[in-house]
């Protein structure tokens, strides 16, 4: 029965979402602005491009995160959605979760399915493509995990923007450095197994710590 | 034999520096009503909250049936229904999309559930449209609609009659009074009185 409840509450956000697209936009548009100022404020060089390719792709990708993070719970906590979700009689980490995953699914997903176009035109080789696509995929899992604490930790406080991520950037720099990392591996079309493996660590470290702990932020701050 | 009901112990709340619960006891049989009064800012909000246990008491008991309700939380948040100040509604759902989701997540309904429940609060003629567009007094409504559709014996109501015109208050009264009818609880924080109750109704005014 818990298990309905996340499906419906995952249901719902993506129905609100679909009602509010412009805010779906903002932190996509955020990341292309990016990543195609990147090659016009640098030397156009391509060797030189492929060499700052990963750090811009992963700190676009990072902020863009970041910048959706900031209406994961907000609107749910001004209206009392929160209060009836800590109030169900479910569990407040499923649903909790389910909030995340849609989170994930309208943010994380496209930025995922943007960071290979973003990286062609930084000068990555297209054989670099199911590599790019395989590293975000799996990092903005553990970027938006961890970014849900932080998120519920800055509920109750206005205009938390700057503290949220005070709170998250050094929590998701190990996902920067092994994302980065892996996609210079593609680039060079090396293998980028070991990387890859450190994040998918990372996002399953993230699965099983971070819907406990958002679940907690949640209830403190709704007291 | 433990009483049945819900049993409040000597609670005291702080908020802050301020001392706004100070020793609230009360017990509430099935079928009974208890109206809270008291000026603004007299703790009728912080009672309310930490009845359902969204606010911890520095001291004192809340208790289902004889049993601390701490001890299994969920299990008394699935037996209780709190309504607080603002209706727990999305402004980009339609009334109707808004109880299909916030009803759903506790229990099943079906969807003729649905079209009685709003058709009880008056709500048939407008329940498509966007919550946004909807007023203040529509918008209670629609909360009252999903009140009676969670059927829990446990009402926490904070000032269940804002913004309802005249017949919106007779509602009230009447939805309380089926509640007590089936055996059901309401403990309500008022201003004004309710109107239409029946069954016991019992009242507590928190000094300020």
């Amino acid at each position: 029965m818990s298990l309905d409840a996340a499906r419906l509450a995952l249901t719902r956000d993506l129905h609100l979402a679909f009602r509010k697209r412009g805010q779906l936009v903002q932190p996509l548009a955020f990341f292309a602005i990016v990543t195609v100022l990147f090659p016009l404020s640098s030397s156009p060089e391509l060797a030189q491009l492929r060499r700052v390719a990963p750090g811009a792709l992963w700190v676009g990708a990072l902020l863009a995160s970041l910048l959706a993070l900031e209406f994961l719970f907000r609107d749910d906590a001004y209206d009392g959605t929160l209060e009836q979700y800590a109030l169900s009689g479910r569990s407040l980490t499923g649903l909790v979760f389910a909030k995340t995953a849609a989170h994930w699914l309208l943010t994380g997903l496209p930025l995922s399915l943007m960071a290979p176009l973003a990286a062609l035109s930084l000068g990555a080789p297209p054989r670099s493509v199911p590599g790019i696509l395989a590293a975000v995929g799996v990092g903005s899992v553990a970027l938006s995990l961890i970014g849900s604490v932080g998120a519920a930790l800055t509920l109750g406080i206005k205009r938390s923007g700057a503290l949220l991520s005070l709170l998250t950037l050094p929590l998701s720099l190990p996902v920067l450095i092994f994302g980065a990392r892996a996609t210079e591996l593609a680039i060079h079309g090396a293998s980028l197994l070991a990387p890859l493996e450190l994040l998918a660590a990372l996002a399953v470290l993230a699965l099983t710590l971070a819907p406990l702990a958002a679940a907690a932020a949640v209830r403190i701050s709704l007291e | 034999m433990p009483e049945q009901g819900l049993q409040v112990e000597n609670l005291h709340v702080w908020r802050g520096e301020r001392h706004v619960l100070r020793g609230v006891h009360f017990a509430l049989a099935p079928g009974a009503c208890l109206e809270v009064s008291g000026a603004n800012g007299a703790g009728k909000t912080s009672l309310l909250r930490t009845l359902c246990g969204l606010t911890y008491p520095e001291e004192g008991r809340v208790l289902w049936d004889g049993q601390d309700v701490r001890g299994d939380l969920a299990a008394f948040h699935r037996l209780l229904a709190y309504l607080g100040h603002e209706p727990p509604l999305k402004a980009d759902l339609s009334a109707r999309e808004n109880l299909r989701y916030w009803i759903g997540i506790r229990r099943r309904i079906r969807a003729a559930d649905l079209d009685a429940a709003l058709a009880r609060v008056g709500a048939s003629p407008w329940c498509e449209r966007l919550v946004r567009t909807l007023s203040a007094g529509q918008r209670r409504r629609v909360a009252l609609a999903g009140l009676a559709l969670l059927a829990v014996p446990l009402w926490l109501l904070d000032e269940p009659t804002t913004h309802l015109d005249a017949q919106g208050q007779v509602l009230v009264g009447e939805l309380i009074g089926e509640q007590l009818a089936r055996g059901g609880m309401v403990v309500a924080a008022v201003h004004h009185e309710l109107s239409g109750s029946v069954g016991e109704l019992r009242r507590l005014e928190l000094p300020g």
